[in-house]
């Protein structure tokens, strides 16, 4: 065993010295199998970033939620001439009662109402961007609580006058720990601020997370007895009235696999009640899936580039190792004359390849792991460098060495030692 | 009974519908230890018998012994290990590997032995020694004379402690002066009991051997005694 692997050794270095005696061919020699490696761990680098990426983003959404949110319908928009017509559309408070009784694998769903109301905590005065929702809002949206408690379901029974910050709202209102148990005035009524929680930002395909720019959350019972469900916008001079009754319903399934059906389902349900589609569902799974859809195709299109490059690069190594088997026919006819077996001949040669598509690799390894950190540090687009991302092309440019050095090593093993020992 | 053995040896070279007949039924037997200098006209056939000798090629037909191997029924591999054990070569334009230093050209037979490197190194150092050229173990053969050059290729002939030297015009490329230093090296080499086999148009370096072998148009000519 140990002489084995001290003539392996032998061999690696007898390889070496080869090649260092025409270096500026190795290196040339090399660049096919450094830019394929280099191409290969970048792209895997860049593909895998933006795939986690995409997941975590997607995350936050929850992938076993269903997420639909009212739309002010098209025909709505376009018959909108006159300024005193109210538009009624979106979720209803209904919609939220049938989609819970309903649906066997529905665990739980959170409906949200949004509002924007003046408010004043101390002496800041700010329009907040409000939801009110119930309990299980923050199962669905799970955030870290900074400080305090959220509201339960005590409090949405109660109609309880008490909101939750986020973080976000609480940098505006620049509210710290200390604020909470103090009153906060919205909309000219009085809550309690019982609970910060976290904020997150992001989002997934043209799916914003729940909770973006959000500033506060209050019972829904308490803003339809407060604020009722009338609102009235100014823009571009007219006056828009509307009626919502619910902006958001996120469902919850309970599990991943009844996510598509449950959402089909509430969909063809959501249609015969609504004459209007005056809703939208979004899937946060279906983009999971779409991502990662995306990843293949992009890892297949530039899987090839990379295969292109590698097999350019594999051919040139066999080019060059042809030519050397020409150049040194004595040198083989000697070995063989002397004592050498063909198949020592043929390891000779073909460690030769593999130390060379080797350190090529080694040397695109170290590309392909600068180029992506370049992307990220001036581009901003995060990358990933695994495992799987460096022992992957290592074996590759191994393979490389054995497939493309085996032929001319075999035509090194081929040389009649009488006729070599001949030539000149 | 001798060391090696041909019996009714021929060896034809087919070109086109020309057929060549390198050796035309050749018979001999040479003794352990033996000196012999093989003579005879360009194209009589002198390296071809060498080739055969040397294991780098095969009769067409006819049976040859090395020691007690019938060696004309021996495969490829088989052929490798009898030149690694057996047998080594000198040739006239001395066949040294370019890019490897002296040391190491003298190491190769030891490498396919599968010697490790320092006994190789010591068993190097001990070879450059008895042809004076301990103090070259570094240099590439390109830094060397005609006559140096030779003298490693002796020493790397001797490596593996061979039974028989193979030489093919040793002296070809050599001054006369030189070529003399290398057959004493050779004349040296076989007091010690190797025997050796030499290929020369030169009579006085045939006179270093024991006998003269005459060859002409692939048979054997005539058998003289120094
Ligand atoms: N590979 C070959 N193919 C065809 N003919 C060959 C081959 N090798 C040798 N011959 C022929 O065989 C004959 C003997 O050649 P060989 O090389 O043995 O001569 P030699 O006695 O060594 O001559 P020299 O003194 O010139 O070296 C020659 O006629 C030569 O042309
Ligand atoms: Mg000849």
């Amino acid at each position: 065993m140990s002489l084995h692997q001290s003539k392996l050794i032998r061999n690696i270095w007898l390889g070496i010295e080869n090649l260092l005696l025409h270096k500026l061919r190795s290196f040339l020699t090399m660049l096919g199998v450094v830019f394929g490696v280099g191409s290969v761990v970048a792209m895997l680098a860049v593909g895998e970033g933006a795939s986690k990426e995409a997941m975590t983003q997607i995350q936050k959404l929850g992938s076993n939620n269903i997420i639909i949110n009212s739309t002010k319908s098209l025909e709505d928009d376009s018959s909108n001439t006159q300024n005193a017509r109210i538009n009624i559309y979106g979720l209803t408070y209904f919609d939220n009662e049938r989609i819970n009784d309903t649906f066997p694998h529905v665990k739980k769903a959170a409906p949200a109402k949004l509002i924007r109301k003046e408010s004043r905590l101390g002496a800041q005065v700010l329009e907040l961007r409000i939801v009110g929702t119930t309990e299980a809002w923050f199962e669905l949206v799970p955030r870290e609580v900074l400080a305090g408690r959220v509201f339960g379901e005590k409090d949405v029974e109660d109609f309880a006058n008490v909101a939750v910050l986020t973080e976000f709202g609480a940098r505006k209102l620049l509210a710290t720990k200390n604020t909470i148990g103090q009153p906060i005035r919205i909309g000219g009524n009085s809550f309690i601020v019982v609970g910060i929680i976290k904020s997150e930002e992001g989002q997934a395909g043209n799916l914003q997370i729940p909770d973006q720019q959000v500033d506060a959350y209050i019972p829904l019972s308490t803003v339809r007895k407060s604020f009722g469900d009338f609102f009235m916008k100014r823009a571009a001079g007219s006056r828009i009235r509307e009626i919502v009754e619910l902006h958001q319903i996120i469902v919850q399934v309970d599990d991943i696999e009844d996510v598509e059906p449950t959402a089909a389902g509430i969909e063809r349900m959501l249609q015969d009640f609504h004459k209007k589609k005056d809703y939208e569902l979004s899937v946060p799974l279906a983009l999971l899936k779409q991502a990662e859809a995306t990843k293949r195709t992009f890892n297949i299109v530039l899987g090839s580039i990379a295969s292109i490059s590698l097999l350019v690069g594999g051919i040139g190594i066999m080019n060059i190792m042809l030519a050397s088997v020409t150049e040194r026919t004595r040198e083989i006819g000697i070995r063989r004359a002397i004592g050498a077996k063909r198949r020592q001949i043929i390891i000779q040669f073909l460690i030769e390849t593999v130390v060379l598509s080797t350190l090529g690799g080694i040397v695109g390894l170290a590309m392909g792991i600068l180029i992506p950190a370049i992307i990220t540090y001036f581009a901003g687009m995060p990358t990933v460098i695994t495992a799987k991302s460096i022992i992957f092309p290592l074996f590759i440019s191994v393979g490389i060495g054995i497939v493309f050095g085996l032929y001319p090593a075999i035509n090194a093993a081929r040389v009649d030692p009488i006729i070599a020992l001949r030539h000149e | 009974m001798g060391i090696v053995r041909f019996e009714n040896i021929h060896k034809i070279y087919k070109m086109g519908v020309e057929e060549v007949k390198a050796l035309d039924g050749v018979s001999l037997s040479f003794e352990k230890g033996s000196f012999w200098a093989v003579m005879g006209a360009s194209g009589s056939g002198k390296s071809t018998m060498m080739n055969i000798l040397g294991c780098l090629d095969r009769p067409t037909s006819g049976q040859y012994f090395l020691e007690t191997h019938d060696v004309s029924k021996l495969r490829d591999d088989a052929l490798s290990d009898i030149r690694l054990k057996y047998i080594g070569f000198i040739f006239q334009s001395f066949n040294l590997i370019p890019q490897l230093t002296v040391q190491k050209n003298i190491e190769l037979p030891l490498y396919y032995l599968g010697w490790d490197a320092h006994k190789s190194a010591e068993r190097a150092r001990e070879l450059a020694e008895r042809v004076g050229l301990e103090t070259r173990l570094n240099h590439r053969p390109a830094e060397l004379s005609g006559g140096q050059m030779q003298r490693v290729a002796v020493a790397r002939s001797l490596a593996a402690d061979p039974h028989i030297i193979l030489a093919d015009e040793p002296t070809g490329n050599l001054d006369s002066h030189t070529g003399t230093q290398i057959m004493e090296l050779l004349a040296k080499l076989n007091t010690e009991g190797t025997t050796i086999i030499m290929v020369t148009h030169e009579p006085d370096i045939a006179a270093f051997a024991h006998n003269r072998l005459h060859m002409k148009d692939g048979l054997i000519d005539r058998i003289e005694q120094n």
